[in-house]
C-alpha cells in the first residue's frame, strides 16, 4: 500500500490537479491606476480568477502587484477600468463577507491573545469556519493563548494567515503569506492553500519565492510596469521566459516544452552551436557555455561527436527565475 | 456544504452591534494589558496631582468654600482625558496605520464605525478610570469633601470630554507622519494643558494667553469641570458646550479630508 503512496512521490503531489471551473469570481477589467504623484502603477491590466484556482501573482518590486491586489480587496479605486469581485463592488460588505485577507503586517495588537485575535475576526461573518478548523489550519495548537507580541515572526504570520480563513471566504488574498516560515510550515501552509482550492475556494497569492508559484500554482500571472508581460502555467511561463520569443497572450509553442539548458566547456563557437539542431541561444561566460536547446538530445550528440574535449556537462530543465528575469527585464 | 453559505450572508449577517461590543471589548482590554500605555496615561495625572494638589498644597482655597486640592481635581481630570486620547488614540492609530493593521480592518467585512468607536469608547473607560483614582486621592489624602452629585458630575464631564479629545486623536493619527506621532503627541498635550489652565488656574496667565484660552477645547472642559465644583466659570456653561461641539466637528471634518486625501493616494 505504501508503494502506491510512493509512486507519486513528492514531486507529482506538488503539480495542483487542474481547476475543473471556468466560473469567474474576480475580474481586473482594463485597470489604468495613476496616483495623485504621477505615478502609472497599472496601465491596461486585465485579469481573471476563476473558481477553485490558485493563481499567483509575480513581479519586480513596483510592478504594479499590491496595487492590483488592493484594488481586488477594495482599498483603493482604479482610475479607470472596472474592478469586479462575485460580479459586484469589492467595497460592499456582502462582497467582503466572502473574501478573506492575508496583508504584510508589521503589528498587530499586541496584547490580544491569538485566541481573540480569531474570534474578533470571526465575528464578523454570519458563517465563520468553525474555531478548531482555524487552529488546524493555520497550525495554532499551543500558541492559541499567547500574546500576539510573544510569538515569533513565523508564527505571527501563521495567525494572519488564520484570520484569513476566518470567515471561510470563498476568494483569499494572500499576500507574501511564507515569508519567515521554516520549511515545514512552508509546506505545510502549501497544502492547506492547495486544500482550500480543492474545496472549490479561489486563491490569489503574491509571492517573492517563484519556488513557491512553481509548486503552488495552477497559473501564474507575471506583471512588470503595471502590464500583464504572461501568463500560463508554471510550465507555460518557464519555456516562454527561456524561449526569448514569448507571446503575451499565453500561446506558448509546445515545441518548447522539452526546452533545457546545457552547460558544459567546450571548443564549439557560438556560431558553430547556433546552426545546430534545436540550439535557440548559446552564451559563453568565462569558461562555460550556456546553451538552450528545444531538441537537447540532438543538440547533445551532434556537440558529443565534434568536440572530445567537452567536459563538465550539466543538463538542467529551466528554472522559473530564469524565465521570470527574463520575461521582467527591459529588453522585453 | 458551502452551497448554502453563498445565499444567506446578507440575510444572516451578524448583527453590527454585537460586533461593535466585541470591539470595544477586546480594545478596553488591549489597552489596559499594554502597560507601556495604561501606566503612563493614568500615572501622569496620577502624580502631577499628587505633586501639586496634593503635596504642595497649603489648604489654600481657590474661592469660598472650594480648596486648590478640590478646584485641581477638576483640572487633572480633563488633562487625564486629554492624554488617554491622544496618546491612545493619536499615537495609537497611527501605529495601526503604518503597520497595515488598519487596511487589513478595513478589507475585512467589519464595520469602519465598529473600529472609531472602540477607540473612542476606550479613551471613555481610561477617563473615568482616572478621574475616580484623582478623586479618591483627593478624598483620602487631600481632605476634598465632594458631594455624589459633584462626583458625578465630573465624571460624567471627563467621560463627554474623551469624545472630542477622541476625533483631536484621529485628526492626528491621519495627518501626521506615524513615525513622529509620539511628539507630536506630547507637543500637543503639554501646552494645551498648561494654555488651557488645567495647572494654574487661567487667570494667573498672561492676558494674552487667556484671550487664546477659548480656541482649547481643554479649556471649555475644564471651565465646566470648576463649575460644577463649586468654582467660579468663566464663561457661560452653553457657551462651553458650544466650543465643544464645534472643536468636534472641526476635528471630524479634519479627519474625513486626512481619510479622503490618503485613500486617493492608496
Amino acid at each position: 500500500m505504501s508503494a502506491v503512496i510512493d509512486t507519486t512521490g513528492p514531486a507529482a503531489s506538488q503539480i495542483p490537479a487542474k481547476p475543473q471551473s471556468h466560473e469567474t469570481v474576480a475580474s481586473l477589467h482594463s485597470i489604468t491606476k495613476r496616483y495623485a504623484n504621477g505615478v502609472t502603477a497599472l496601465d491596461g491590466l486585465s485579469l481573471n480568477l476563476r473558481r477553485g484556482e490558485i493563481v499567483a501573482l509575480l513581479g519586480p518590486n513596483g510592478a504594479g502587484k499590491s496595487t492590483a491586489v488592493k484594488l481586488m480587496m477594495g482599498l483603493s479605486s482604479p482610475t479607470s477600468g472596472n474592478v469586479r469581485i462575485f460580479n459586484a463592488d469589492p467595497r460592499e460588505t456582502t462582497t467582503r463577507l466572502r473574501t478573506g485577507v492575508m496583508l504584510q503586517v508589521g503589528r498587530a495588537p499586541e496584547m490580544l491573545r491569538v485566541r481573540e485575535h480569531i474570534t474578533i475576526f470571526r465575528g464578523y461573518y454570519p458563517n465563520p469556519m468553525p474555531y478548531a478548523d482555524i487552529v488546524k489550519a493555520a497550525g495554532l495548537e499551543g500558541i492559541e493563548d499567547r500574546f500576539f507580541g510573544e510569538l515569533s515572526g513565523g508564527q505571527k504570520q501563521r495567525v494572519l494567515f488564520g484570520i484569513a480563513l476566518a470567515g471561510d471566504p470563498d476568494l483569499i488574498f494572500l499576500d507574501e503569506p511564507t515569508v519567515g516560515l521554516d520549511i515545514e510550515a512552508r509546506r505545510s501552509m502549501w497544502s492547506q492553500i492547495r486544500s482550500l482550492a480543492a474545496r472549490g475556494k479561489t486563491v490569489l497569492l503574491t509571492t517573492h519565492y517563484l519556488e513557491e508559484a512553481d509548486a503552488l500554482a495552477h497559473r501564474i500571472i507575471v506583471i512588470n510596469k503595471g502590464k500583464v508581460v504572461c501568463e500560463g502555467t508554471p510550465a507555460e511561463v518557464k519555456s516562454m521566459g527561456t524561449s526569448g520569443n514569448f507571446s503575451a497572450d499565453g500561446a506558448s509553442s509546445t515545441a518548447q516544452h522539452g526546452l533545457k539548458i546545457i552547460r558544459c566547456i567546450t571548443t564549439l563557437t557560438a556560431q558553430h552551436l547556433l546552426a545546430m539542431p534545436g540550439v535557440t541561444s548559446s552564451e559563453t561566460s568565462g569558461s562555460l557555455t550556456l546553451i538552450t536547446s528545444t531538441q537537447p538530445e540532438a543538440t547533445l550528440c551532434e556537440m558529443l561527436a565534434l568536440d572530445q574535449t567537452l567536459n563538465s556537462l550539466e543538463v538542467q530543465s529551466p528554472l522559473l527565475e530564469d524565465a521570470f528575469l527574463a520575461l521582467t527585464s527591459d529588453r522585453n | 456544504m458551502s452551497t448554502a453559505t453563498y445565499t444567506l450572508p446578507t440575510a444572516a449577517r451578524p448583527s453590527s452591534v454585537r460586533i461593535f461590543l466585541t470591539e470595544i471589548r477586546y480594545e478596553v482590554l488591549r489597552a489596559l494589558r499594554t502597560r507601556a500605555f495604561s501606566l503612563s496615561a493614568i500615572g501622569f495625572p496620577v502624580m502631577f496631582y499628587c505633586l501639586f494638589g496634593l503635596l504642595m498644597n497649603r489648604n489654600e482655597d481657590i474661592s469660598a468654600g472650594v480648596s486648590v486640592a478640590k478646584y485641581l481635581l477638576g483640572g487633572y481630570a480633563v488633562f487625564g482625558s486629554l492624554g488617554a486620547a491622544i496618546f491612545g488614540i493619536g499615537v495609537g492609530v497611527a501605529l495601526d496605520r503604518s503597520a497595515g493593521w488598519l487596511e487589513l480592518k478595513q478589507a475585512s467585512p467589519m464595520p469602519p464605525l465598529a473600529y472609531i468607536l472602540s477607540k473612542c469608547a476606550m479613551a471613555v473607560v481610561f477617563s473615568l478610570i482616572i478621574v475616580s483614582i484623582l478623586t479618591v486621592l483627593g478624598i483620602t489624602l487631600g481632605h476634598v469633601h465632594l458631594t455624589v452629585s459633584e462626583f458625578a458630575h465630573i465624571a460624567l464631564f471627563a467621560a463627554i470630554g474623551a469624545i472630542p479629545f477622541s476625533c483631536l486623536g484621529l485628526a492626528m493619527a491621519f495627518l501626521v507622519p506615524p513615525a513622529s506621532a509620539g511628539g507630536i503627541a506630547n507637543m500637543i498635550y503639554l501646552p494645551m494643558s498648561f494654555l488651557s489652565g488645567l495647572w494654574i488656574p487661567i487667570r494667573f496667565l498672561p492676558h494674552l494667553l487667556q484671550t487664546i484660552a477659548p480656541i482649547f477645547p481643554t479649556y471649555h472642559l475644564a471651565q465646566l469641570m470648576y463649575g460644577s465644583l463649586g468654582a467660579p466659570m468663566l464663561g457661560s456653561t452653553s457657551s462651553h458646550w458650544t466650543g465643544l461641539l464645534g472643536f468636534t466637528l472641526i476635528m471630524v471634518g479634519i479627519t474625513w479630508l486626512a481619510i479622503r486625501r490618503s485613500e486617493q493616494n492608496s
